[in-house]
Formats: structure tokens, sequence, C-alpha cells
């Protein structure tokens, strides 16, 4: 439903975003990362009409968001960056408008309102100027404003970004809730929620695409990934250590300590090894007094912290 | 249309919605009133017509309609709103005309409140209503192309104290382009046509011109015309501003 070829933004010399190509369908849930300046933003801009882009083209839901602006903005929900709007505006008028813009009127305009205002929790502060909403219910809004016309593309800018856990939580049922109809891209800093609620993952640094996969894929990536930590008392660590280590599947193993003499080892496989199942049979056979045992489905910011800072080193180095 | 009237709506509002409005008309007033009958003499001229009043018009206009315009655009672009509006499924000139018509309908309510000096003229002698009729028109239709002229300046930056000043400083030229001070500038070197055109443009020799009575096509057609090329401008603006 969204698809982006070539896209390049460039403010002056600098190219915010180059040579960006994408494409999301429907039930896709697309997180979209980066470090700050990324072009994440700038992106969405782009997509949702607000920027034109220096090179490159978008299509959403077939319009052409260069030639056919209208058609394309029609299709699309979205959320601003800090949830823009109107704040000398109750929460219902700056709805109401939202819907009349949209081409709602009269008795469709209340009811599209409505349901919008149930889907984001609203009614309690629906008469109460937007400027004297807290953040989150200003958040809230910006999201009702998205939604309310039911897009098939669904754009959100750090959708939960200032909301307390609760809130989070309720906004991430929301967009579970819709994914199926609707192509939705949501940027974020927050890793846990693309473990929560996106089905995709594309990683981009310095405008342009550096990691897409799945949650579970981009976990596989990760030192974590299949490592298994094991807690024991710090007397049998000596033993312990030297017998892991014999493991044909071991690629290394990290020591940290805790409180009440106990150690904790994290031991990493070689690629592609299973460690959790021979790492419990060796406790069993060793009788080690284990105090806990788990393993690692993968770190996704330690994922994110190696490709964008690798990226980063690189281009120190081609600089050098 | 469909597009026009929600933002129409929106911006109306909006102005009723803070003290912005009562602020702006209480003053409106207040100086029209005072302008008229301190500074115009209107009673010991002891003439039933409201051509003192008129005459003040322009000038107030310099002040008060960029107080107005200012933050049409400017204030959109700060708040981050312009993101959302841009991005609602309607036409650039849509929010430029909507906005446009928004500030306009709010000075002619404005307008329309400075009815009790009407009131009084028609009480103390037999003035020609017509003329006022007309005058009036003419200073709505001078009232919009201030306004257009303010509107397509707020569009080009987000600081509405600059919006403001350059604003002042545009429709200064506008108005008094038709003055000796600026002809006699152009008189010596400028060949004839030019400063024909140059007279033409001031705002000051067509609304003139409408209080003596006669709402004449031309002059009509240079307000309107002027409106419509300045929100024409406000919206390429708008549009640049997208690929910058």
């Amino acid at each position: 439903m969204i698809e982006i070829e070539g896209l390049t933004k460039r403010f002056g010399t600098v190219a915010a975003v180059s040579g960006l190509s994408l494409k999301v369908g429907k039930g896709e849930v697309l997180g979209f990362l980066g470090p700050n300046g990324a072009g994440k933003s700038t992106t969405m801009k782009m997509v949702t009409g607000y920027l034109t882009p220096t090179e490159g083209r978008i299509r959403v839901c077939g319009h052409d968001v260069e030639t056919s602006t209208i058609g394309a903005q029609a299709a699309i929900g979205y959320l601003p960056e800090g949830a823009p709007a109107y704040g000398d505006m109750t929460a219902r008028q700056f709805l109401t408008f939202i819907a009349e813009v949209r081409g709602f009127f009269g008795a469709e305009a209340k009811a599209r309102v409505a349901t919008a205002v149930e889907k984001t929790e609203l009614a309690p502060v629906l008469d109460q100027t937007i400027e004297t909403l807290s953040k989150g219910f200003k958040r809230r809004v910006g999201l009702a404003q998205a939604i309310l016309h039911d897009p098939p593309v669904l754009i959100m800018d750090e959708p939960t970004d200032g909301l307390d856990p609760n809130q989070k939580h309720s906004v991430r049922t929301l967009i579970r809730n819709m994914a199926a109809q609707k192509a939705i891209i949501v940027s974020t800093h927050l890793l846990e929620e693309v473990e929560a609620i996106c089905t995709r993952a594309v990683i981009i640094d310095r405008g342009t695409i550096v990691a897409d996969g799945t949650p579970s894929q981009l976990l596989a990536r990760s030192r974590y990934h299949n490592a298994v930590t094991l807690a024991l008392p710090d007397h049998e660590v000596a033993a312990a250590e030297k017998g892991l280590k014999a493991l044909a599947a071991v690629a290394g193993i990290e020591k940290n300590s805790s409180d009440d003499n106990i150690i904790r080892l994290t031991i990493f496989p070689k690629s592609g090894a299973l460690l959790i199942e021979a790492v419990g049979a060796m406790a069993i056979k060793e009788n080690w007094t284990v105090k806990e045992m788990y393993a690692e489905p993968g770190r996704l910011d330690e994922v994110f912290r190696a490709i964008t800072t690798r990226d980063t080193d690189r281009v120190k180095a081609a600089r050098a | 249309m469909k597009y026009v009237w929600p933002i129409f709506k929106r911006e109306f509002t909006a102005y009723f919605a803070t003290p912005l409005a009562y602020v702006f008309i209480v003053i409106f007033l207040f100086a029209m009133g005072a302008f008229t009958f301190y500074v115009g003499h209107f009673y010991d001229n002891g003439i039933a017509d409201l051509s003192v009043f008129f005459g003040f018009h322009p000038w107030l206009y310099l002040f008060l309609v960029p107080a107005i315009s200012m933050r049409l655009w400017a204030e959109e672009r700060r708040n981050g709103t312009m993101e959302l509006l841009l991005t609602l499924p309607i036409p650039v000139w849509a929010s430029v005309v909507g906005k446009h018509l928004a500030a306009w309908a709010f000075t002619g309510i404005a307008l329309l409140l400075t009815f009790p000096i009407w009131l009084t003229v028609n009480f103390l002698g037999q003035p020609d209503n017509g003329v006022i009729l007309a005058s009036y028109v003419g200073s709505f239709l001078m009232a919009g192309g201030y306004l257009a002229i303010g509107s397509c300046i707020s569009a080009t930056t987000n600081n509405q104290v600059i919006a403001f000043v350059v604003s002042v400083v545009a429709c200064f030229l506008f108005t008094v382009s038709g003055a000796p001070m600026v002809l006699d500038f152009f008189h010596a070197w400028a060949p004839l046509p030019l400063i024909d055109a140059i007279s033409s443009f001031s705002f000051l020799t067509h609304f003139t011109s409408i209080t003596a009575g006669v709402i004449d096509l031309r002059d009509v057609v240079f307000f309107v015309s002027l409106i419509a090329l300045f929100l024409a401008t406000n919206v390429v603006i708008v549009d640049l501003k997208k690929s910058a």
C-alpha cells in the first residue's frame, strides 16, 4: 500500500534521506527505527506530502504523492511528531474540524468523532481546550485525529512518546487491533515497542536503510541470541566455567558478579548453536546449585547499537 | 467550497476563542472614534458626512490589519500545526482562501460595529447615505487588500513580529505609492507610464475615488485582483517552503 522508490531529500548540501526504497503492505506494522537525525521524520513528512522529495517517488494506495497529493493524503492518517493541534480549540471542536476537512458532515461527523474518542479514551477531556491537556491526552487527541477516517494507511511519528505505561499499553493494543486491515508505519525510539507491536523492523541511519527484517530476525543478529545466563554460588563458578568451556558449541563466557555470593555467567553460543539443553544437562550431571538459568532471545538495543555505530565508525574510517 | 468552509469556520471561531477578537475590536472602535472626533474635528467641521471618518481608515488599517494577518501562517509554522494542515487532504489554495476570508469577515464585523457613527451623523443632519455605503464597501475592499498582503508575508516566516513589521512597511508602500512624496522620487528619472503604474497601485487613490461616492468598476477590479495576486503568491510561498 505504501511504495517508496529511491527517495532522497537534501536540505542544502546535507542529505537527510538518500536513496531510500521501501514497500509496506496491508497487515504490516513497520517499526521505523534509527538514531536521532537518521531521517525517520523526514521520510514520514515526505510520504504524507508535507515535504517535497528532492528525488524519488512515493505511491500511497496507488496515488502518487507528488502529483495526486490530495488522493494520497485522503488515504493516510498521520500523527506528526509532537502531535500538533490547535491549542485554542477543545478536543471536540478540533476533531469535528478534522472530520469536516475529511469530508464528513453532520451526523456522520459526529459518529466518526465518537468512534475515535472511544478508541482513544478521550471522553473525560472532550470539552477542554487542547492547550490545557496533559501530554498523554494531547498525544491521544493526535491519535484520534489520525484514525478518525479509518484510513488504510496509518503513519505515526513516536505515538507513545510521553505516555505513561498504562497509556502506552492501551495505544499499543489499539494499534495491534487495527493492524490486520491497514498498512502502518510507526517510528519509535522504544525498542520494546518494536517487539510488542511490529511485524517488521527497519533501521535507518543517515538516510539509508541499514537493517530490514522481522523483530526476531533482528534479534537473531544479536550476540545474545540463544545465549544462556546461569547464576551460581561463587565457589562453584571456577569448575563450572572450566566444564562449560569444554562444550563444543560455546564461543565464550562472560562473568557478572552480583550480591549474595552469586555469580552470573553468560554463555555465548557459536553461531546458530542452541546451548540451553547442553548447559542444563551439564548442570544436572555436575550437580550445580543453579539459582537462575535462562536463554536469551537476543537484545534489540544491542543490535541497534551495533548496526548504527558500526556504520558511524565506517564513515569515520572513510574520512580518515 | 467544501474545502474552504471548514478552514474558514475554524479560523473564524479561533478569533473569538481567544481575547484577540475583543481586544482588536475595542481598540479598532476606540481608535476610529478618537481619530474622527479629536484629530479630525468631526463636530467642528459642521458637515453631515463621514469623509473625515473614512479618511483615517487607510492609516488605521496600516497598523491594525497586520496585527490580524501576522498570525495567519507564522503561528501555524511556530506551533507545528502547519504539518497537520498541509497533510490533510485539502489543497493549499483552500487553506489560503479560507484563512483570508475568515480574517476578512472578522475585520468586516469590526467595521460594521462602527455603525453608531453612522447613526450619529444621521441624527445630526441629512448625509448622503449612498456615499456612506459606498465608502463602507470601499473600506472593506481595502481591508481585504491589506489582509492579502499581510497573509502573504506571514507565510514567509515563523516569527509573528517579523511578519507584523514587514507587513506594516509593505502596506505603507501600497498606501502611499500615489502620494507626491513617493512619486517625486520617480519623477526625475522614470518614464511617465511607470510613474502612472506606480501611482495606480496606491490604495489611497482607489479608496479616495470610492469615498467620493462612486463605486467605479476599475477600483473594485483593482482591489479584487490585488487580493487574488497576493493570495496566489501566498500559495506559491507555502508550496515552495515544502520543497525547501
